[in-house]
């Protein structure tokens, strides 16, 4: 069985490591036209793409033998209503053999927010993304079996989404007693 | 929305998870769950057999999803923290910390170290008592009940622990951003070691029940075999993963409240199936117990929570003399602290596996997203993989083997 070799790099939650920097130097030589940016916070590095060059990143972070990102830890939705882009996605991608951590980010837009799965890169992308889609409506193109995952499968809207309401009560004061009161759903005779 | 819909999901609609033997009537369609003792809580299952023999086997979760993130969004950040407990319901503390981690590391909050020696020890116990469950529903899966008494009866050991240093059982909410709520009573640290001497025998009597037992083993070795390729590709972590040899723990990887200063092993087991999962979270409870001695002995009188008065509130003792201290009390807990714009994710090693936290802030006392990766929900999406071949009843051993919480599977 194939044993890792696990190296303690970093005290604390931040791993700059050799790979990382290998990672980003690769990508920038082999897919440049598709980065947007590179953006460092509190140690974390995230590659911002273009949403079209995604899958044909993640391919060359998935199978190049020197890169090897082998595990997709979680694919995060994000939505920053009413700016524009909408919606984003962050994939944070490991590497266990050279124990290297970062992130993906793409923007999409709230007219089409539409993305290729990388499910053929990593199959445990499957429910990261059911999850996206059921939660805050994001399609994704090529995915082997996008439904509802969290929500009923009959279920209107998406709930993560800024503009879906939470669903509280509101309270009733005498100057806005009447107009609450005709939109509660009282019982018909 | 208060018109009655058809329900639009149907067998129709699921037909291409299943192999066509299903439509010909060749193999049978059967619904295990969502009410059914040996899924762990509300897990349905859509079966597709041959006989005994799983074809197919489709999860269909959320029937716990109660829109904690979405909740924690129209909470402050100190509010949210108590609907983190409530997430994984086997791994409080160990919840607490991980969103707690996030927003120290987001607003960049300095720990002082005894509160980092106790989080250290509370996920510890934490894990304990998580397994201690485990071990007892699993074996019970397989038939043999008097574990689960016997683990039960440790574990409330624990949670007596727990009351003792959070006021409540099982939703202390004791880690808090910036700390831990308030200091351990003297009784604590007699209380851990006495369970720390305690705990050994006992598990050396489980492992007497259950390690070399026949029956155990015959309905354990080589089952719900999932090679370490097939593992990762599905995103496993945690004691399933190193189940299958791969020598990946978060304590270990990703270092966070100084884990990398302990001393303590990472089990390791290589054959992949259901037995080697028992076997390394066996080997465990014998590592948590290692760490928790360790920080027993590193835990030295000091603040509990952070300097920072920013992140802290004050000190109940100033509010009878000092107008700023009641001022500061007041805004502290209706208005919260804001957090810079900006995202961040911290992985922790949660009995199950990598439990990360990411967390969105947009310089207001809100979080813009807090978005969970929990280790339940990606590790059941191996089953369906791992249980292709097998019989329905080892099916049941599987599900015991990853070790899932449905509140962390549905959040």
């Amino acid at each position: 069985m194939k044993r890792c070799v696990q190296r303690v790099l970093h005290i604390g939650h931040n791993i700059v490591n050799n790979h990382l920097t290998f990672t980003i130097d690769t990508l920038k030589d082999m897919h440049a036209d598709v980065i947007s940016s590179i953006d460092v916070f509190r140690g974390e590095t995230t590659i911002i793409l273009e949403s079209k060059g995604l899958l044909q990143v993640c391919k060359t972070l998935r199978y190049d033998s020197q890169l090897d990102y082998n595990l997709l830890v979680d694919i995060v939705s994000k939505d920053c209503y009413p700016e524009e882009p909408r919606f984003s996605l962050s994939y944070i991608l490991h590497a266990l053999d050279k124990n290297a951590r970062f992130r993906i980010c793409i923007n999409l837009s709230d007219e089409n927010p539409e993305v290729d799965s990388v499910t053929e890169c990593w199959k445990s992308a499957e429910w990261p993304e059911r999850e996206a889609f059921d939660l805050m409506g994001i399609s994704f193109v090529g995915h082997p079996d996008l439904r509802r995952i969290l929500m009923p499968a009959d279920w209107d809207g998406h709930p993560l989404r800024k503009d879906y309401p939470l669903g509280y009560e509101e309270v009733q004061f005498s100057f806005n007693w009447k107009e609450i009161d005709e939109k509660k759903d009282y019982a018909e005779e | 929305m208060n018109q009655v819909r058809e329900i639009e999901t149907t067998l129709d609609e699921l037909k291409h998870l299943f192999s066509d033997r299903a439509t010909s009537g060749d193999t049978m369609v059967l619904n295990l769950g969502p009410q059914h003792p040996s899924t762990h809580g509300v897990l349905r299952l859509i079966l597709e057999l041959d006989g005994e023999e799983v074809v197919s086997c489709v999860p269909d979760i959320g029937f716990l999803h109660t829109g904690i993130e979405k909740n924690m969004e129209a909470k402050t950040y100190l509010k949210a923290l108590v609907m983190t407990d409530r997430m994984d319901y086997l791994n409080n503390l160990g919840n607490n910390l991980a969103y707690c981690l996030a927003i120290e590391k987001l607003c960049e909050i300095e720990i002082p170290p005894r509160a980092n020696i106790l989080r250290i020890i509370c996920a510890e116990l934490q894990r304990i008592a998580s397994h201690l469950v485990w071990l007892g529903t699993s074996a019970m899966d397989l038939n043999a009940s008097s574990v689960l008494i016997y683990c039960f009866r440790d574990r409330e050991k624990l949670l007596d622990i727990f009351e003792m240093i959070g006021g409540q059982r099982m939703m202390t909410s004791y880690i808090r951003p910036g700390g831990v709520w308030r200091d351990v009573p003297n009784e604590f640290v007699p209380a851990v070691e006495k369970f720390l001497d305690y705990l050994p025998d006992k598990l050396a009597d489980y492992e007497t029940l259950l390690t070399r037992n026949p029956l155990f083993m015959r309905r354990t070795i080589d089952i719900g075999i999932i090679d370490p390729a097939d593992a990762l590709e599905r995103g496993m972590t945690g004691s399933s993963l190193r189940g299958s040899g791969i020598n990946y723990d978060v304590r270990r990887a990703i270092p966070y409240c100084g884990y990398d200063e302990y001393d303590f092993d990472v089990p390791l087991e290589d054959g992949c199936d259901v037995y080697a999962r028992y076997r390394v979270r066996m080997r465990e409870f014998h590592e948590s117990m290692r760490i928790i001695r360790q920080a027993l002995d590193r835990l030295e009188d000091g603040p509990v929570m952070t300097e920072d008065r920013k992140f802290s509130p004050p000190e109940r003792s100033e509010l009878g003399t000092s107008m700023e201290a009641v001022i500061h009390h007041f805004k502290y807990w209706t208005e919260g602290f804001s957090a810079p714009k900006g995202e961040v994710y911290v992985a922790t090693e949660s009995p199950r596996g990598e439990l990360g936290c990411c967390l969105v802030g947009d310089g207001s006392p809100k979080p813009a997203r807090v978005h969970f990766r929990t280790p339940s929900f990606h590790n059941l999406q191996s089953l369906s993989f791992m249980s292709k071949g097998y019989l329905v009843a080892d099916l049941v051993a599987m599900i015991g083997s990853i070790d899932i919480v449905l509140g962390d599977v549905d959040r």
